[in-house]
């Protein structure tokens, strides 16, 4: 083994650089780069793609000079729960320092992801003129810009290959950004404007399809009528993933037999979405193509009742991906339990939101599906009710999950038969399931549930809690037992500073951690910021209150603390408190 | 040391429960989170009529993305009441395209009536006594109006709710339909 190890370092630098180049994920990379120092620069000289999981962690400067070659940056900015507005709008997590710097540096930049940022249009035209060779923009519950900066993108990016908008909140402004890509750009593969509010340029956007011959992905808005889809289909057979816009339109006219028409020449279309605003009599279009869908995405539909949801997914024989509303009720469920042998990921959304008091599903469509889809792995289920003879039933089932996400729609809520917390339901899933790496619980859940979870849950990665858990020893169980853990979030639960401070060491080990509505007091969290540099302890104040006023015995309402490199951030806002 | 619960990993003893899916929950000394967060009143699963009006609502839960809350904004439900029937009906302006196609949707909602061709109109008949319906609509201002005299978009805007009147009552209106004026059968009426 000696001798091995003597050879591989004697080898040429290209060598090396060769063999990493096969190396696609960035934790395959980090571990390399562990291994002495020749491999760490002989792998940060070839590193092209870059995985910054907390744009805090680290200084754009500071990644540039250790991969000057990166070509690609994927950034994360906001925490988890600001998805649930649990933090402030301007909390932080901009790009244009980032953006700055890259220009500065450089850098050859090509690609860019982004999730939970705030994006201005000035970044957007920074990108837009600094980076000609800039190929794919993909922007996933962000914020802060308009149509005014995607105008810049589409008008100066001229090999642009990829624009993926995903579930943000953009600034209508009206000013035809789709109109922009000149005519000269033909190279477009993916596009994506779903979440866009405002009309576009339909002649436009036609011959922009036209053009673009190596189209594989389109997402439409709602302001795209069925004719005009109609019309889009026909110049694009060769789609692979389409996102309708509005699906809505007489069924009895000529337009929508075309549509029927045109869709049935869509042979190659395996993944499916949009039905922003759908009419369930215009479904039947759809019908031809369902055979050949891996990944169905219905949950932007609360208008489609159950019998026609199963009227669609029934002919979805190769469906491997499923996201639907609770409106399709656990015998909907269970069709697709039927139908749906290869299933491995299903998401079930909440329909209700404002708790009117509609239908929603209960363990038996759950139990349904864990029956019948034995190659399930990941699942998000928004529930009325759970039982632990269900749960235990599904761990059984389905030991492959690695993504698992239960949501009971009253927080606190017993097991519906035996009045009992969840625990048992929950340790049966983190027993059986050996390679979970997500995990959201709820429902009535004491201390025992973390006891479980720390002893058997040991490639978890992402914890979720709330309102659950009796004392402190529950969030020690977790943290002493997930020796993978790398994000904890935890909201209205019991656990504080003894919890807090009895391993300070483990966050280094993590990404972040996140307490809102805890037992956690002020005097702790400067305790821990004291005692750990390296980490930045952050309290949300929302109430006006000035720092010097508080006292270390009074409870901090929201704490974020997360891992860095670069010291307390000096774009925090005044009610982000670094202690 | 944060305070502890003396039960042994069962239930809190001051938590009244009734029905399943029914909680009644009580503020306690003890933090137990969502119990002192909220006092709320859960219906259980049969859904009673009415809503107990001081809900309140926790903060980020459910889980919903706040993308996710505002599609749901994107139905547009509106009470259909037909003369002489005794329960309303709801109907989703928004998934329908047209006037015609509104139609359509309360022939099938309402199934008493049936789509005849009257002097090239589409109307809506009770089969059983031959007795027509005219659609008319509550605005925002509160004025009643005869379906189909503003373009679809904004009569989708403004409507509160829709009628179905006989037309033996809809005297005044103008007739039965907004154009058979000028649009007089060869035979006439």
């Amino acid at each position: 083994m000696h001798s091995f190890h003597s050879m591989l370092n004697y080898f040429p630098e290209e060598v090396l650089e060769h063999i990493f180049d096969f190396l696609t994920s960035h934790r395959d990379r980090n571990a390399v780069s562990l291994v002495c120092k020749s491999w760490y620069a002989v792998e940060r000289f070839s590193r092209e793609k870059v995985f910054v999981g907390n744009c805090y962690a680290i200084s754009p400067e500071r990644l540039i000079a250790r991969f000057p070659r990166v070509r690609s940056l994927t950034l994360k900015g906001k925490p988890h729960f600001a998805d649930f507005n649990l933090v402030p709008n301007d909390w932080g997590g901009y790009v244009q320092p980032w953006i700055e710097s890259i220009v500065r540096g450089r850098v050859n930049l090509e690609e860019l992801r982004l999730k939970r940022m705030l994006v201005s249009d000035e970044s957007l035209e920074l990108l837009a003129t600094f980076f000609p060779n800039f190929k794919s923009l993909v922007l996933v519950s962000c914020e802060g810009f308009t149509t005014d900066g995607l105008a810049a993108i589409a008008s100066n990016c001229r090999f642009l290959r990829e624009l993926d908008l995903q579930e943000n909140e953009v600034e209508d402004r009206r000013g035809q950004w789709l109109s922009c890509f000149p005519d000269s750009c033909t190279s477009l593969v993916s596009l994506n404007f779903t979440c866009l509010k405002g009309e576009v340029n339909l002649a436009s956007l036609e011959r922009l399809v036209a053009r673009c011959r190596n189209l594989r992905s389109l997402r439409v808005n709602n302001a795209v009528p069925l004719d005009a889809l109609q019309r889009i289909l026909a110049q694009a057979p060769q789609l692979v993933d389409l996102g309708t816009g509005s699906f809505v339109h007489d069924p009895d006219t000529e337009s929508y037999n075309k549509l029927e028409t045109s869709m049935q020449k869509c042979t190659s279309i395996t993944s499916l979405s949009g039905f922003l605003d759908v009419s369930a009599r215009c479904l039947p279009a759809v019908y031809p193509i369902c055979g050949q869908l891996t990944s169905l995405n219905l949950s932007y539909a609360p208008g489609i009742y159950s019998d026609e949801l199963v009227k669609l997914i029934c002919y979805c024989n190769r469906l491997e991906r499923l996201l639907v509303l609770d409106t399709i009720g656990d015998k909907g469920l269970g069709v697709v339990a039927s139908s749906c042998k290869e299933l491995q990921e299903l998401r079930v959304f909440l329909s209700d939101v404002y708790g009117i008091g509609n239908t929603a599903v209960t363990e038996e469509g759950l139990v349904a599906i864990s029956a019948g889809c034995p190659k399930l792995n990941s699942i998000l289920y928004f529930c009325q009710q759970m039982t632990n003879e269900a749960l235990i039933m599904v761990a059984k089932n389905c030991p492959n999950f690695i993504r698992f996400r239960l949501c009971t729609l009253n927080p606190t809520v017993p097991d519906a038969i035996t009045m009992q917390p969840l625990d048992e339901g929950f340790g049966a899933i983190v027993k059986s399931c050996k390679d979970l790496k997500r995990l959201s619980i709820s429902g009535l859940l004491t201390d025992q549930v973390f006891l479980y979870i720390g002893r058997y849950a040991k490639q978890l990665e992402m914890l979720s809690i709330a309102f659950a858990g009796d004392s402190d020893k529950g969030m020690l169980s977790v943290l002493n037992g997930c020796k993978k853990l790398k994000k904890l979030e935890i909201r209205d639960c019991p656990f504080g500073n003894v919890a807090l401070l009895a391993d300070m060491g483990k966050y280094e080990t993590m990404r972040s951690l996140w307490m809102s509505s805890c037992e956690v007091t002020f005097g702790a969290c400067k305790t821990l910021a004291q005692k750990m540099p390296r980490l930045n302890v952050e309290i949300i104040n929302e109430n006006d209150q000035i720092e010097a006023s508080v006292d270390d015995k009074q409870k901090v309402e929201k704490m974020y603390l997360y891992r860095t490199l670069v010291g307390p951030r000096k774009d925090a806002p005044g009610f982000v408190w670094t202690l | 040391m944060s305070p502890e619960s003396e039960t042994s990993g069962g239930l809190k003893t001051e938590l009244t429960l009734g029905l399943p899916g029914e909680l009644q929950v009580q503020k306690s000394g003890i933090k137990r989170g969502f119990c002192e967060v909220v006092d709320l009143k859960l219906v259980n699963n049969s859904k009673s009529e009415s809503q107990p009006s001081s809900k309140t609502q926790v903060v980020g839960w459910p889980p919903v993305r706040s993308y996710m809350k505002n599609l749901v904004r994107n139905c547009k439900y509106v009470k259909v009441a037909v003369d002489g029937a005794p329960y309303l009906r709801k109907i989703d302006l928004e998934i329908h395209s047209s006037y015609q196609d509104l139609l359509t949707g309360m022939g099938d909602l309402f199934t008493c009536l049936t789509i005849c061709n009257v002097l090239n109109e589409r109307k809506l008949m009770d089969s059983a006594n031959g007795e027509e319906y005219v659609p008319t609509y509550e605005d925002k201002d509160g004025d009643w109006m005869l379906v189909g005299d503003v373009p679809w978009k904004m009569f989708v805007e403004s409507c509160k709710r829709v009628r179905l009147m006989k037309s033996s009552e809809a005297i005044g209106l103008g007739a039965a339909a907004p154009s058979t004026p000028s649009k007089g059968s060869s035979t006439g009426c």
